[in-house]
């Protein structure tokens, strides 16, 4: 790989095979008549290496945020930083950054050979060197043999693979990649996100990802920063975004949550104590709530379960009593309706077995849960 | 193919009465059509045929009239010059046409008053345009004037009547017929392409040449071709602003019309259809442009 990558962003402070990003403040408003701002003040440390994913809801900045990196819109305000070098000043096509587009953008007028060989050629490697790297790319995408069609000869699958091909053959040292799965039937791209972290694995780059498919993030990412409304609701690992989400807008948007109202009455070291619908329920707070708040307490469905069950171990120490509203027997799993006292409604998923006895509608029960998955957000 | 086609055809039978013995609706357009039909019939492919036939029955049937263009001096430097014309004037129109149709759709908020500067011509006769032409390029013209006032001639050059002259104005005339086909295929770029080749490492003129120059190609081959095939029947601009002795196969069919010279004349015509259709037929067999050709005649 001589001679390439000493342009662009690929000086300064380097660690690793993949590029750190340093997103400080970043702003984008895209014309001054409408001052909404489609990324809002947003401030990420992506590491050397990592695969980082921007999941969000329509709408929410993550294209926008990703074109500022790539270069393809200019920041109102802040800073981006690659390896610790500002490349806000910088046309794109000096920034050295892998990019996967939703729609693939393979030139329709080249065959996947010259496709993947394009990067090269604008970086002036010579022909057997290239004919060299093409080859190992299409290999390392599992598709060799491919080279000589054009790009509308080949299925949506494999139009990502040259894509992807395409965007690592100059061995970038990041990879920037905008809901590459997005347009792929669900079999195709449960297929493709493992190869895609495969890849990761193998070059060892910085991986940037964008998507709206909470399970394609939480199964691929090292990390995951929630977008909403131009912001970054949460950063953090697969696990600490599900388990201890910061706030409502997370806990609602990956996977499913419960939210009960309750009234702050006390603490015990950082487990906050709050009556809701009648009981004192647990839940982990890293703040100091006063008491006599009325705060929100989340919680997810499948942690919960009927207190009259059988448990190993000690019983959790949260507890409700609830009327059964709903039961849906789905396969693997029943999901139960529940209503606490006067109108919270719960929702409750316990494995289905032929050894649990099902819950009819009308029913009362009490519930119980433990307080390490209980969250105040 | 015929299990696709079988519902929709059953259907049809259906709702059809099954004792009509003809198929009204489909009759509906060709219906509709026929009076211009009709009348593109009895006024122009009739009147195009009785002028051909001129060239090979008249005073009896013979190919005599076709003979004798092989050696006749005056047609060849004719044509000569009508072939020359023509392609100075599509290379000219490809020339300033291109980044004209860049600029048109590259720009917003300027990009319809852009439309109509190209447009304008259209709706514009021919006749008035020449005519301005002539005032502009009148030994006291504006042109003239102008170069005088820059101190760039000493004295008014010759330019009006002129084969600079012709050129000048028929490309005038026949830049939007470059422009909009262009214009066209460049739109249909998808921008995300050149986004991608700028990602790449592209610089904007290796983007240029690699990608936006080959993918508007149809476009490049529908605008020259219909350029190139309209002026090579152009009349009147040349003989308004043109040099006496710079003559064209238009100009000299229409002299030859003025004689009463009608079998010449209808040779001439005839040659200089051929030479029109023989380019297109050509045309439409080069790869890619068969297909622009279609899609810009949409
Ligand atoms: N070129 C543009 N001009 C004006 N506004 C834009 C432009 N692109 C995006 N926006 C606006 O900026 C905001 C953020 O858009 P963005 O495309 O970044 O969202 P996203 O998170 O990628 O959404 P999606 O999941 O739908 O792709 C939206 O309100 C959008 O309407
Ligand atoms: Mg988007």
């Amino acid at each position: 790989m001589t001679g390439m990558g000493t342009n662009g962003a690929g000086s300064g402070p380097v660690s690793g095979r993949g590029a750190s990003v340093t997103l400080s403040n970043l702003e984008k408003t895209y014309d001054r008549a409408n001052a909404a701002k489609a990324v809002d003040g947003v401030s990420l440390d992506i590491r050397s290496g990592e695969f980082l994913t921007m999941l969000g809801p329509s709408g929410s900045g993550k294209t926008t945020t990703l074109m500022m990196i790539a270069g393809f819109e200019t920041p109102t305000a802040g800073d981006i930083a690659i390896d610790g070098k500002s490349v806000v000043a910088m046309p794109p096509y000096r920034r050295n950054i892998g990019m996967v587009f939703q729609n693939y953008a393979l030139f329709p007028h080249l065959t996947v050979e010259e496709n993947v060989g394009f990067p090269l050629k604008q970086r002036g490697v010579p022909k057997a060197e290239r004919a060299k790297l093409v080859a190992e790319a299409l290999e390392l995408v599992h598709l060799p043999g491919y080279g000589a069609r054009y790009p509308r000869q080949l299925s949506g699958g494999q139009q990502q693979r040259v894509a992807v091909a395409r965007a690592v053959v100059f061995r970038p040292r990041l990879l920037l990649m905008d809901e590459p799965l997005g347009a792929l039937d669900k079999q195709l791209r449960e297929n493709l996100q493992l190869e895609m972290r495969r890849l990761h694995a193998d070059l060892g780059i910085t991986f940037i990802y964008v998507t709206h498919d909470q399970e394609e993030a939480l199964t691929m990412s090292d990390r995951i920063a929630v977008m909403n409304d131009g912001k970054v609701a949460q950063v953090g690992s697969p696990e600490d975004l599900y388990d201890r989400p910061d706030n409502r807008f997370v806990a609602g948007f990956i996977g499913e949550s419960n939210f009960l109202p309750a009234v702050v009455r006390g603490m015990e070291d950082n487990i906050v104590i709050a009556e809701c619908e009648g009981a004192l329920i647990r839940a982990l707070c890293p703040g100091r709530p006063a008491s006599g708040e009325k705060v929100t307490l989340t919680t997810r469905p499948e942690r919960l379960r009927f207190a009259d069950g059988v448990w190993a171990g000690t019983p959790p120490q949260n507890r409700l009593s609830v009327t059964v509203t709903e039961a849906v027997f789905a396969g693997e799993r029943c999901r139960y309706m529940l209503q606490a006292g006067d109108g919270t409604s719960i929702v409750l998923k316990e494995p289905s077995s032929a050894t649990i006895r099902r819950r009819a509608v009308g029913e009362r029960a009490e519930i119980a849960w433990s307080v390490a998955d209980t969250i105040l957000v | 193919m015929s299990e696709v086609v079988q519902p929709a055809s059953l259907a049809l039978a259906v709702s059809r009465p099954k004792t009509s013995p003809f198929d009204w609706r489909r009759a509906v357009p060709l219906l509709l059509a026929a009076p211009l039909l009709i009348y593109m019939l009895v006024f122009y492919a009739l009147p195009v045929v009785a002028m051909l036939l001129r060239s090979v029955n008249d005073p009896t049937w013979t190919l005599s009239h076709y003979a004798t263009l092989l050696d006749d001096v005056v047609f060849q430097k004719t044509f000569w010059i009508t072939i020359n014309t023509s392609v100075t004037v599509t290379l000219g129109c490809l020339i300033l046409g291109y980044p004209v149709a860049m600029g048109l759709v590259r720009a917003k908020s300027m990009a319809p008053f852009i439309l109509v500067v190209i447009l304008l011509p259209f709706w514009t006769s021919v006749l008035v345009r020449s005519y301005a032409w002539m005032v502009l390029l009148g030994r006291h013209g504006l042109v003239n004037e102008a170069l005088l006032a820059l101190g760039m001639i000493d004295r008014p050059i010759r330019i009006l009547n002129t084969p600079l002259a012709t050129q000048i104005a028929m490309i005038h005339i026949l830049l939007p017929y470059m422009i909009l086909p262009i214009a066209n295929a460049l739109r249909q770029i998808d921008p995300s392409l050149i986004r991608a080749a700028s990602g790449l490492g592209s610089t904007p003129f290796m983007t240029f040449r690699q990608v936006i120059l080959p993918l508007s190609m149809s476009g490049v081959a529908a605008g020259t071709l219909l350029t190139f095939v309209l002026a090579l029947g152009f009349y009147i601009t040349p003989a308004m602003v043109g040099g006496p002795r710079d003559i064209t196969l238009s100009m000299l069919i229409a002299q030859q019309v003025d004689q009463l010279n009608w079998a010449y004349a209808a040779t001439l015509s005839a040659v200089l259809l051929a030479t029109a259709l023989a380019i297109l037929a050509v045309a439409r067999k080069l790869p890619g442009v068969g297909n622009a050709f279609r899609t810009s005649m949409r």
